[in-house]
Parts: structure tokens; C-alpha cells; sequence
């Protein structure tokens, strides 16, 4: 690990303001992600601004029916959190879906927006990488790359973003709070992460010395008809192959609103709102579940070992839809005894 | 920890590692280490303060073999900072029990043979504390699940889910 000035920031306009007044500052939350990328040089950050113990951590209703989910939450915290679990059970689903008890533990909301990707380029500094070195190249292209995008990427970089939370959160359109050195300002949580295009360094649209305060749910939450449907290569404790969070309101049999989102597939959480459009007015079978799921996947691009990607994932869309059609819970059956 | 430490030189020899004081409470006692900031809470436990008890097996977080109790809840020692925990209350497999006093979950491995090697029993321990804590696991199929961030090499995993089950179920 480089050496490092560490600052515990005291509020948070003094945590953006020795964030923007120092070259090379970084906040850090939890540090799961951070630390380790610190260990493997991959980041290398000159001063520290440590934002955990901020007052940034409460999960409370608010005025239009929403929920609040402060930033410093642990992922643990949020995902059991009586609000999150009855009202926005696909939320909960997905971030027990994801890493271990102690990772969500020390994992904070705002954290998992910002954890980088997994690619094992991006980690091997011994290997050209555009999104940790620009200009270099990418060596998953033509790599190895069976973890990749199979949307989105651009001949750059094609790396995917590694969160289950934010699949479920692409699902439920929160608006993401942030303050920077010019105030507040709301990002819309689709605009939130980015594509790599020709800039794959940047992993989303924050602004320099912009910090996360809080994700604001709105008040529909799909509680009743949903389902996060995670495959892997191991039933735990392991990152998704692909992974699928669908929304459903029904009106009988026919559906009046959708939302879909995909995981491990893009750059940045892969929300289908044309898959979403094609599904309200339609009767919830499975005919037109495979429907909408082979037009999810007619633009998917495979790069060779990920080939597979895209027929799972017409499949999955089919099962996850399907799933949350019956209301059924979920396939992996995380806590199917007990839980929640 | 102040925040009045030098970052080191851009030479290509590494400056001296700045160090501070650095307040943690350990099982209850309360130590002040003089630490550089970079110090993981696992290195700040093993190489500062002599409690080897906790283990580094993969230092990345996969593993599980550091974990300890911070506030008594489990995470990964090896993925946090020493100076992030100076207000915390840091609870390691030396707080749990003594040779003479085994804790419950101590006693429930020895019972069923939950190790061969050992080395990540500390770990398996403090995490299942932990799951204890937490109170959201109740069946064998909860157990296998939230006890999936430990690792155990010699695959001694039938008789730590039986150790562990015993002693949820005595909650």
C-alpha cells in the first residue's frame, strides 16, 4: 500500500473541502473495496478523507412516501431494515445476494456505488488496462474474458460493474443525493454510472470532490411481484454471472407498470426501459415473458469466453419475470426458512 | 489519530513511515499504539499488540480468517484501517474465552471436531459470534449461508455447522 495522509472528516463540507483542496484525495466509507485496490496498487491515493463516522448513516421515511437510505448505512443495515424488507423486498434480496456478512458489515450504500470493477485486468498491473491506465489498452479484449460486458462496452473497455445492490436500485429509480463543492444536487440513478465510451477511467458522473449523501427511493418499491434471480458460479459468496432484478404491478393477470435491470453484463447496471415499455399492457405469461427477453438480448455483444452470457441471460429474464409474476421467492432461496 | 502526518516522498526510496497515536479498545482494554496510518486493524492486532490469536490467510477480504468483533458486529480485519476504530469496541478470539473459561462456541468446536489444522477456527468463531449476534440465522440452510465468508481449507465444514447449530440452538 502507498503511504497516505489520513483526515477523519468532522462534517460534510469539511470532508468535500479537504477532498477538493487536496491532489489525489479520496473519501473512504467502509474501505472493502478501497483497501483492497490500495494493497494491489491499483489505487493509489496521497490523502485519505474517512467520511464512516459522518451522521450520514439513518434510513428514514420521507414526505412523498419514499424511503431514505443514508449513505453510511452498512449494506447490512439497509438490507435489514424493517422499512427496506417489507416495503422493498427486492433491495434486501439482492444485497444479501451479494459478498459475505462481514464484507455487507463494513460496506456502506454510498460504498457500493462507488466499488470499481472486477475485472482481473483492472487488478493485474502487470497488464495493459485503459480504465486504470488510459491509453494503455484492453487486454480483456481478445483476453480472457468470460466475467465481461456483453452490453454497452465500447472497443476500450469492457469491463462490467460488479454490484447487486445497484441492480435492484437500477430497478427502483432512486434519486442519488450528493454534495460537492457547489452544494446538493440530485442525480437520477440511471444517470448515476456511465458507459466507458472513450473515457472507461470514469466509472460514473460524479463531479471532483462530489460525495454521496443518501439514495432517496421512491415510494413504489414492487413488493408484492418481484424477484432478484443471481447465477454465479457457486450458490455464495461469489460475483454474479448475470443477474436480473424484475418489478411487476398487476392488474389480474395483466401488467401495468414493469421494471427490469440486468447485473454483470455492463459497464454500469443495465436498466431496459424499452423491455419495461414492451411489457405494460401485456397479459404476465410466460410467451410474453420470452418475448420481451429475446428483445433484451438482440443487442448483446459477446467478446468469445462470454459468449454464454447472452442465451443465460434471455433465460434468466424469462425466469425472473416469471418469478416475480407468481410472487414465488427467490431462486437462489437466501433464508427461504426463516428470512424476511 | 491526528491528522498531521506526512505523506512520504515521490523518491524512489520510501520515506519513513509516518506514525500517530492510535487509541483502540481491545477486549475491553484500552491501548494506545503508535501506528502509521496505512496499518490495517489486522496488522494493528498481530504486529503491534501481539494478539496473534486473529489470522492472516488471504488479506483480501475472501477468506475470513481475521475476522473479529467490532461493536459486536463481524467484519473483516484485514480490510480496515487501525485508525478508522479509535471510538470502537474491538472484540478478537482472545475476548471470548479463556483456556480456562471456553466460550460457548469455543467449547461447540472442541465438541464436534470442528478444525484439524486450526488456523482459521479464530476466525470461524468470532463470525459465528457474530451470526449470533445478529440473530437472523436459524436453520441448517441459514447457517451454511451466513457463515459463507469463512473459509476452511481442510473442509472441517460438517462439523463447524454442527458446532455452530448447537449453539444457535440453545439461543
Amino acid at each position: 500500500m502507498n503511504s497516505f495522509t489520513f483526515h477523519r472528516a468532522t462534517g460534510v463540507d469539511d470532508a468535500v473541502r479537504e477532498t477538493t483542496r487536496h491532489t489525489g484525495a479520496a473519501y473512504i466509507g467502509g474501505g472493502t473495496n478501497l483497501i483492497d485496490l490500495m494493497k494491489e496498487n491499483v489505487m493509489r491515493p496521497s490523502y485519505l478523507v474517512s467520511v464512516a463516522k459522518l451522521p450520514l448513516a439513518a434510513i428514514e421515511a420521507l414526505p412523498d412516501g419514499g424511503l431514505r437510505l443514508g449513505a453510511m448505512a452498512t449494506n447490512a443495515d439497509t438490507a435489514w431494515h424493517e422499512d427496506v424488507k417489507s416495503r422493498y423486498p427486492l433491495l434486501n434480496q439482492a444485497i444479501l445476494a451479494g459478498a459475505s456478512p462481514q464484507l455487507r458489515n463494513a460496506a456502506t450504500n454510498g460504498g457500493n456505488l462507488m466499488q470499481r470493477t472486477r475485472c482481473l485486468y483492472f487488478y493485474d498491473l502487470a497488464t495493459p488496462c485503459n480504465k486504470r491506465e488510459p491509453g494503455t489498452g484492453c487486454s480483456a479484449i481478445g483476453g480472457f474474458n468470460r466475467i465481461h460486458a456483453i452490453f454497452g462496452a465500447s472497443d476500450q473497455c469492457i469491463a462490467t460493474h460488479p454490484s447487486d445492490m445497484c441492480v435492484a436500485l437500477a430497478a427502483l429509480a432512486p434519486t442519488v443525493r450528493v454534495s460537492g463543492p457547489d452544494g446538493e444536487r440530485s442525480i437520477a440513478f440511471d444517470d448515476f454510472h456511465r458507459l466507458p465510451g472513450d473515457q472507461p477511467e470514469k466509472d460514473n458522473n460524479l463531479r471532483p470532490g462530489e460525495l454521496i449523501i443518501s439514495l432517496d427511493l421512491p415510494a413504489k418499491g414492487f413488493s408484492k411481484n418481484f424477484s432478484y434471480l443471481k447465477l454465479r458460479d457457486r450458490q455464495s459468496y461469489a460475483f454474479a454471472l448475470i443477474s436480473v432484478a424484475a418489478g411487476l404491478e398487476l392488474d389480474g393477470t395483466t401488467i401495468t407498470d414493469a421494471r427490469l435491470a440486468l447485473g454483470g453484463v455492463a459497464h454500469k447496471p443495465w436498466r431496459d426501459q424499452e423491455a419495461e415499455q414492451l411489457l405494460i399492457g401485456q397479459p404476465a405469461t410466460v410467451e410474453t415473458f420470452a418475448r420481451v427477453a429475446a428483445q433484451v438480448v438482440s443487442t448483446a455483444v459477446g467478446q468469445g469466453s462470454n459468449d454464454f452470457k447472452i442465451e443465460l441471460a434471455r433465460r434468466a429474464v424469462v425466469r425472473a419475470l416469471k418469478q416475480a409474476a407468481e410472487g414465488s421467492q427467490q431462486a437462489t432461496d437466501v433464508f427461504q426458512n426463516s428470512n424476511p | 489519530m491526528s491528522e498531521q502526518t506526512t505523506p512520504a516522498s515521490g523518491g524512489a526510496v520510501a520515506a519513513p513511515p509516518p506514525v500517530g497515536t492510535v487509541r483502540l479498545t481491545i477486549n475491553g482494554t484500552a491501548h494506545e499504539v503508535q501506528l502509521a496510518p496505512w496499518t490495517t486493524l489486522l496488522d494493528a492486532l498481530r504486529e503491534y499488540l501481539h494478539l496473534t490469536g486473529t489470522k492472516k490467510g488471504c488479506d483480501h477480504g475472501q477468506c475470513g480468517a481475521c475476522t473479529v468483533l467490532v461493536n459486536g458486529t463481524r467484519i473483516n480485519s484485514c480490510l480496515t484501517l487501525a485508525v478508522m476504530h479509535e471510538d470502537d469496541d474491538i472484540t478478537t478470539i482472545e475476548g471470548l474465552g479463556s483456556e480456562d473459561n471456553l466460550s460457548a462456541l469455543q467449547q461447540a468446536f472442541v465438541d464436534h471436531d470442528a478444525f484439524q489444522c486450526g488456523y482459521c477456527t479464530p476466525g470461524q468463531i468470532c463470525s459465528a459470534q457474530g451470526l449470533i449476534n445478529e440473530g437472523k440465522a436459524h436453520s441448517e440452510h441459514d447457517i451454511r449461508e451466513m457463515m459463507s465468508g469463512n473459509l476452511c481449507r481442510c473442509g472441517a465444514y460438517v462439523g463447524i455447522l454442527a458446532a455452530v447449530q448447537e449453539v444457535v440452538n440453545k439461543k
